[in-house]
This record gives structure tokens, sequence and C-alpha cells, in this order.
């Protein structure tokens, strides 16, 4: 309960409340997330089952349209596949993407930022001349890569289990560099504050300084970050599903469906593409939107 | 009297938050004669710098002057118009800050921001502002202004910084100068100059100034009047020597009580101990060079700074070790070298007992502001396994708090809701949880208020007597160090120059540059008397003068000073590093 009344009391959370764009990014935000989360619950149909297919579906326009029903809500594609349940299951995919992604960066990042900064010298250089080339490369020339290399190394037909962790992993090592270029740069910042220095003349080793001293203190840039890479990193899944290095035609992302959709565009069949898009673009919006509320909040120069 | 040139009746000034409205500034009144240096003395959270920006119409929200008035020449400017004011700011009212570096513009030339100031408030041309600027620079002491005019502010020192920073706040003649803790970042002997130099402006062009600090000794030496500030009030005002000698409110008696006075100590010399601690010849350099690569293709030179100097000296058990010296002559370096965050790259250092703490400067930066105090304090006790059991770690800290003067209930707290001087105790608190038998101290007083440092000082003697600790108390601020030091030494540019007990260093000091350091202390006893500041700065730490390193500042400088380093000489006095010393004895 104390914690709570704290939280009440907390510049972030009036930050919040003050702040109606963000109450309605977080409103839209936890929509689609726990629509994403239940799909299974609340979809009418599993898009990625085969057998609750039919082809004589296909390309049903919206139910408000003429010639459209009432259980294809949002129409139908190619396949005759629920665009309502597929952008249901297609965002699941795109937030695991996302997320497990995020997750990499993160732990890499901080990791070798963390490093790089407290220890210095050769590590901090060598650490760092490894980011800068990672930079060089783009999440798009990474999965192209990977995902070449293991459909050159794996049979045929694993190459469909294995879109998923090349997707993490390539937008995971694309991104990993600007956490630990921002955590590189507090840490040794904290590194010279006289709380480090007391706990080296205390004797306690490097390990345990920059875990229980100096990681807690420079996390808070790393969590405004993280909360916008969020949006970038299901921004490029989707690239990546678009481009067809991604999410496989079996098991669509919103990218994916985007990517099916806009070959039917002209043809007059645009909920294909629209509806998988504008849900996309909200999620992006609704979770930057968030990213900049934080980054505000947790500023002290704006407080 | 003459007609008051600036005239503050009832100001207040508040800021309105969420939480509430805090009056920073309640009820202030005082005016200021012309040529008149009016103190204005507080301690933090006093409201005095707040004051000083109300003058100058630069509050910023959500503050805002809630009541009152300010009269500038007999006109009301604190209701004006920004635009209006902005226009009186500079022409008639001049301000001084505190850190000259970030007063000046980084990327302008000296010359370039004194015209500009000058040509905006004086129709002068472009030649004549130039003219002006350079007789400026000459009147406030920067030696070959014509030289210097084209120049960027970081090719000068602290004290130079400042000087422009005056002739910026004199350009365009103000009848006022708000001047807020001026001598704030200086070392004491620069501090001395600009002193002087405000009085002398002062007294010459008929300028009144009012000089907020906190610093007591300061508005001493140099104010008219001043005007005691606490909680936003004005509890005592009058004639400087007045207020100081016989001053009538019980805060300002409390006040000036807490200000450590030269050899103002009841401490028994202690017999002579085992050494507990031990410095042989010991050297410790920094590179401060650019990149390997700058180097081989720009051609740019090596950098090397010799932060510490063969310096020997020994600490006995039980004994307090005091070490000054200006900033940049290394003793930060000294206690860094002791605590073994530092290795020495030559020479040894040899420490007879078990653990060592140290206690730091920053009481904000010196804390983990993400652990509470409870935390901080049993970390040293944990990672040492002094204890063992929840229950005795949590009885021990709660055992350490008592001590330092906190209670029980302050474990669960985090640093950020502690002041200053009680996070300087949480600090103790963790020093002393390790059981060490030595504590470095690397100017413990120095950021907290006069009254709260004496709290500190009288905390640490007490703890010495009770748990036999040795301290090695490093520390710019002279008067303390003469209140809690047995022995002493001296340090210049890295080397120490001189060492010795207390009483003997601080009555009859043999080397000039203590001799300096001591003149130029503000001193309440010195009240109203002028003194000649010492000459020059310290030499920039990369170039160091051959021979020994003071005699470009030195009054009795020979051709062997320039020549040959002294070497350190003891006898039973002390030592002393200086060939115009050795050639008394």
């Amino acid at each position: 309960m104390s914690a709570w009344t704290g939280w009440r009391d907390s510049d972030l959370w009036h930050g919040f409340v003050g702040s109606r764009l963000t109450v309605v990014a977080a409103v839209v935000a936890a929509v689609l997330i726990l629509g994403a989360l239940f799909a299974g619950l609340i979809a009418p149909q599993n898009p990625f089952d085969p057998l609750s297919v039919n082809l004589i579906d296909a390309l049903t326009p919206p139910a408000w349209q003429a010639g459209g029903e009432g259980r294809f809500l949002l129409g139908t594609d190619d396949q005759g596949r629920d665009l309502f349940s597929a952008i249901l299951y297609g965002s699941r995919l795109s937030l695991l993407v996302g997320v497990a992604s995020l997750v990499l960066a993160l732990v890499l990042g901080v990791g070798l930022g963390l490093l790089a900064g407290y220890v210095g010298g050769v590590v901090d250089a060598a650490i760092m001349r490894v980011a800068e080339v990672q930079l060089t490369f783009p999440a798009i020339l990474i999965a192209l890569l990977i995902s070449g290399v293991a459909r050159a190394v794996l049979p045929a037909e694993e190459h469909g289990r294995i879109a998923i962790p090349v997707l993490v992993l390539s937008i995971g090592l694309s991104t990993w560099v600007q956490f630990a270029r921002t955590v590189r740069g507090s840490a040794m910042v904290e590194r010279g504050k006289e709380y480090v220095q007391a706990a080296r003349v205390t004797g306690l080793g490097p390990g345990r300084i920059m875990l229980r001293h100096v990681l807690p203190n420079v996390l808070n840039p790393v969590l405004v970050i993280a909360t916008i890479s969020l949006g970038n990193a299901i921004l490029t899944e989707a690239t990546l599903s678009f481009l067809g290095v991604g999410a496989p035609p079996t098991e669509p992302s919103l990218g994916t469906l985007i990517n099916k959709g806009s070959a039917y565009l002209l043809s007059g069949e645009w909920w294909i593409v629209l509806f998988p898009a504008l849900v996309l673009s909200l999620l992006v919006l609704a979770v930057n939107l968030l990213g900049d509320w934080l980054r505000d909040a947790l500023n002290p120069r704006l407080r | 009297m003459t007609e008051p040139v600036l005239f503050v009746r009832n100001l207040r000034v508040e800021f309105t938050s969420r939480r509430g409205t805090l009056v920073a500034v309640d009820d202030v009144s005082f005016d200021l004669a012309p040529g008149e240096l009016l103190g204005v003395v507080g301690e933090s959270g006093a409201g005095k710098t707040m004051t000083g920006a109300a003058v100058l119409g630069l509050v910023e929200p959500p503050g805002r002057i809630a009541g009152g008035e300010v009269l500038l020449s007999g006109r009301r400017i604190d209701n004006l118009p920004p635009a209006e004011l902005r226009r009186i700011r500079g022409r008639e009212i001049g301000a001084i800050f505190q850190d000259p570096l970030t007063s000046l513009d980084p990327l302008q030339r000296i010359g370039d921001q004194l015209v500009e100031t000058i040509r905006t408030h004086m129709p002068l041309s472009a030649a004549h502002a130039k003219q002006r600027a350079l007789d400026l620079l000459r009147e406030v002491g920067i030696p070959g202004a014509a030289e210097r005019f084209g120049n960027y502010p970081h090719q000068f020192s602290g004290g130079m910084r400042q000087r422009v920073v005056i002739a910026l706040a004199l350009a365009a003649e103000p009848r006022v100068i708000i001047a807020d803790e001026p001598t704030t970042a200086l070392d004491v002997s620069v501090q001395a100059q600009i002193i002087a130099l405000l009085r002398r402006l002062a007294r010459d062009h008929g300028t009144a100034i009012v000089l907020v600090t906190h610093d007591i000794g300061v508005i001493a030496e140099i104010a008219d009047r001043m005007v005691v500030m606490r909680a936003g009030r004005i509890v005592e005002t009058g004639v400087t020597r007045d207020v100081i000698h016989a001053p009538t409110h019980p805060y300002t008696q409390a006040l000036m009580a807490a200000i450590p006075v030269m050899g103002r100590r009841d401490v028994a010399v202690k017999p002579q101990a085992e050494t507990l601690l031990e410095f042989r010849g010991v050297q410790k350099s920094f590179d401060l060079s650019p990149p390997l690569l700058e180097r081989l293709f720009a051609g740019a030179s090596r950098r090397i700074v010799r932060a510490v100097d063969r310096v020997s000296f020994h600490i006995g058990r039980g004994e307090t070790y005091g070490l000054v010296g200006e900033s940049g002559c290394g003793k930060s370096t000294v206690a860094r070298l002791v605590a073994g965050l530092y290795r020495p790259e030559r020479g040894e250092v040899r420490y007879a007992g078990r653990r060592l703490q140290m206690i730091f400067q920053d009481p904000y930066a010196s804390l983990d502001p993400r652990w509470c105090a409870g935390d901080i304090i049993a970390e040293p006790i944990r990672f040492h396994g002094l204890l063992s059991g929840e229950a005795a770690i949590s009885r021990r800290v709660d055992e350490l708090l008592g001590q330092v003067g906190l209670s029980p209930a302050d474990a669960a707290k985090y640093p950020h809701e502690f002041s200053g001087g009680q996070r300087q105790r949480i600090s103790i608190a963790r020093a002393l949880a390790g059981e060490p038998d030595l504590l470095v101290c690397d100017e413990p007083t120095s950021a907290l208020d006069v009254s709260v440092q004496a709290q500190v000082i009288e905390l640490m003697r007490e703890l010495q007597q009770r748990l036999g600790l040795t301290y090695l108390f490093i520390s710019h601020n002279l008067a303390v160090v003469s209140n809690i030091a047995d022995r002493v030494g001296v340090m210049y540019l890295g080397r120490l120059v001189e060492e010795g007990p207390v009483e003997r260093v601080f009555t009859a000091p043999r080397h000039p540059y203590t001799r300096m350091l001591l003149a130029a202390v503000p001193d309440l006893a010195m009240l109203g008397i002028e003194r000649p500041p010492p000459a020059g700065e310290i030499a920039d730490p990369l170039a160091v003068p051959p021979g020994c390193a003071f005699h470009p500042r030195c009054p009795l400088a020979f051709d062997r000073c320039r020549a040959e380093t002294p070497a350190l000489r003891a006898d039973a006095a002390g030592a002393v590093a200086c060939h115009a010393a050795d050639m008394d004895l």
C-alpha cells in the first residue's frame, strides 16, 4: 500500500496523468498488447492453421462493404485468412520478435558498455571498435547474411523454423551498439564519482562494483532508449518480413501481411494492406510516445 | 549620508510547485550607497543568491517576485518588462558569478566579448570600444592586455578569467555590481588578489557592490556593512566590524563561534607513537598526452603531469597529519596513493595497519544514490565478513549511526533524504564500519556550511579520542587544519615544501610559500587591515618552473633557486625545502 501511495505522489505519476497524449498512448498500447497476448482467445480463427482456412473465402472485403461477411470483420487475404485474426496473431509475432531482440540487445549492449566504460583502456578500445564496425552493417544486411548462411547450411524443411531466431539475432545485433555507447558514457561518469572510489577503498572487486553500484545508476537512460528501440525493433521486423527475409508466409507477422497486401493494393483489395499497416503505425507510435514521456520524466534537467 | 543608489524594500521571492509554496526570500530590505561594499552572508538555502538574482531581475519560473520593490537610482525596476530590464542590466547594474569558466562564452575571444558588451550599452565606435576594452583589461590587472585581447577563455587561469568577468561587469560603468560568490572557486592567494581588486574598484569608481558569499572571512576583509541571512530572512544587519565582534542575534553569534579561527585548539600534543603510514620518495605522474596517432601524425607532444614528486613523510598511530596546499598541488593524489586507488611509480608506501578507509569531499557524490543508508554502512561489514548474521549487522549499523549522531530510523532512508552534513556523517559511519586504523579525509568539510563543518570536525575529534583513530586530513582551509591536526605538511606543485608540528608551522613558517598562504587567508582577526595580496599564480603543472618551483613568486629567490631544486631538510622543528631558509639555519 505504501508503495502505491509513494507512486501516486511521484513526479513520474504526475507527469503521466498530466499529459493526455501519454495516457491515450498507454491505453492504445495496452489494448494492442493485450489483444496480441490473448490472440488465441479473441481471434475467431487460427490463421496459422491451414485446416481452418478456406480458399473460397479469399479476398472477402470488410464486413461493412458490399460483399462483406459478418464472420470476417476486416475481410480476408488472398488465401481466405480472416484479417482480424491474422492481425492479432501477427502483432503477437511482431511484439515477440521486438521484445526478444530488445532483450538480446540489452544484455549485449549493457554488459559490454559497462565493461568498456568501467574498465576502460584496451578493453574499452576493443569493444568500441567492434561496435563501430557493427554500426556499418544495417539490420537488413545482417538478416540477409544470417538467413542466407542458415538456408545454405540447413535442409529446406528447417527454413521456416529458423526464421524467427534469425530475425531476433539480426535485429538484436544491430541495436546493441546504442545501449553500449550510452551505458559506457554513464559508466565512465559514475566510475569517477566518490561512492565508487569509496567502494574501491573498501576493497570491493571490479565485478561487484560494476553490478551492485554502477549498473543501477546507469539504467535510467537505458530504460528510455529501450522503449524507443522497441518501436524501432518492431518496425525493422516489419521491414525484414516485408522484404521476405522475416516471418514466413505460413505464420505472417504484420510486415508479412503488409507485404502480401501490397500486391493487391492497385487491384482494389486495399484492406489487406491498410489494416495491418494501421495497427503497426498505432503500435509504434504509442510505444514511442511512452518512450518520450519516460525520457522527459526521468530527465532531471527538465523537471 | 548620500542618497542610496540601490534600495530594496520588503522583497519576497516565492517558488510555487504542486507540493506547495516555498518562500526563498522573505521580507528582505537593505540599501546601498554609492561606492559602498555590502556583504550578504548566510549558509546554503539562506536565500542570499536568490536575493541577488531578484535585484538583477533573473528569477526564473517557477520562482517569482511576490512582493516588495527594488529601486535603482530612485527608479523602480522589479516590475519592468523584460526588454527594459535587459537594458538596465549591464548598463546600470552588473553581475559577477561564482564560476568564471561558465560566465564567459567559451567560443568567443575575450576581446570580442568585451567589445560586444561595451557597444551594446554605449554609443562608441568599434575602435573606441576596443580602446575601452583594453583599458578595462589593464585596470583589472591582466598582464599583456593587448596580446591577450584575442585569446579564448580557456587560455586563461581561473583567477585571470575572474578578472575578465569583472572587466565585463564594469564594461558600461554600472552604478551597482552584484557579485555572487566571486572568489569561492579560487585559491586563497588568488582570492586575496580579487578581493583587493574589488575593493579598489569600489573606491576608484564609486561603484556600489553587493557581495554575496558564505565566507565571512571575505566579508570581514572587504565589506563596509553586512547583512546576515537565514531561511530567506535578514536576521542581523550592521557595520561589518560590529556584527563580527559583537553579534546580537543568537544565530549570528552561533555562526561566528562556528568559524574556524587559526590556532584555536585545545588538544594536548600527543607523544610520539609507532609509525603507521610511511611515504618514501613517492612519485606519481599522469599522462595527459593526446592519443598515439595524433602524436605521430599531427606532431603533438607528450604531456606528463608529475602530480606527486618524491614525497616522503610519515604518520604515527593516533596522530592527525594535515596536508595543505592550493588546488593542483597534489594533495588529493597523495590521498589516493595512501588509499591504494593509485600505485606509486617510484618510491614506496608502507602501511602498518590492517584496514584503511576514506572520506571524500562531495557529500552528494560519495554515497550511492540507489542504496539506503543502512546498506551503505553495512557494505564494508559484509564485504570484510566482520560480523555474521543480519541481526548482528543491523545492530552494528544502529550503533554506528548513533556514533555519528544519527538515529537508527535513518538506516532505511536514502541519501537524497539527508542534508549535506548528515550525508557526511553517513560517510564517516561507513568508513568506521570497516574498522580502519587510518582514515584518509580528502577535504571532508569543504562542501559544508560553517556551522555544519564545526560539528563534523568536533565529531571527528571525538571519534579519534574514543577509537584511537589516525587521520590523514587534507584541506585547503588552513584554519580547519590548524584546529584538528597535530603535524602539518605543505605541498606546492607536487612537492612537500615544509613540514612540522602545526603550532610551529603556522606561527613561525619557514618556507616563503607557507608564509604567503598564511598571509592570504581571509581572517576575522584581520578585520579592516589592508594587506598587499600575494603575487602571481600557481604555475601550469605541465610546465613546472626549473629549480625551486616556487621561485617565480618568491620574494627571496636568488640564482640558486632558479637552477637547483632544494631538498627537504629536517631538524627538530620539522623540515623545509628552501635554499633561503637553509641559509638562515
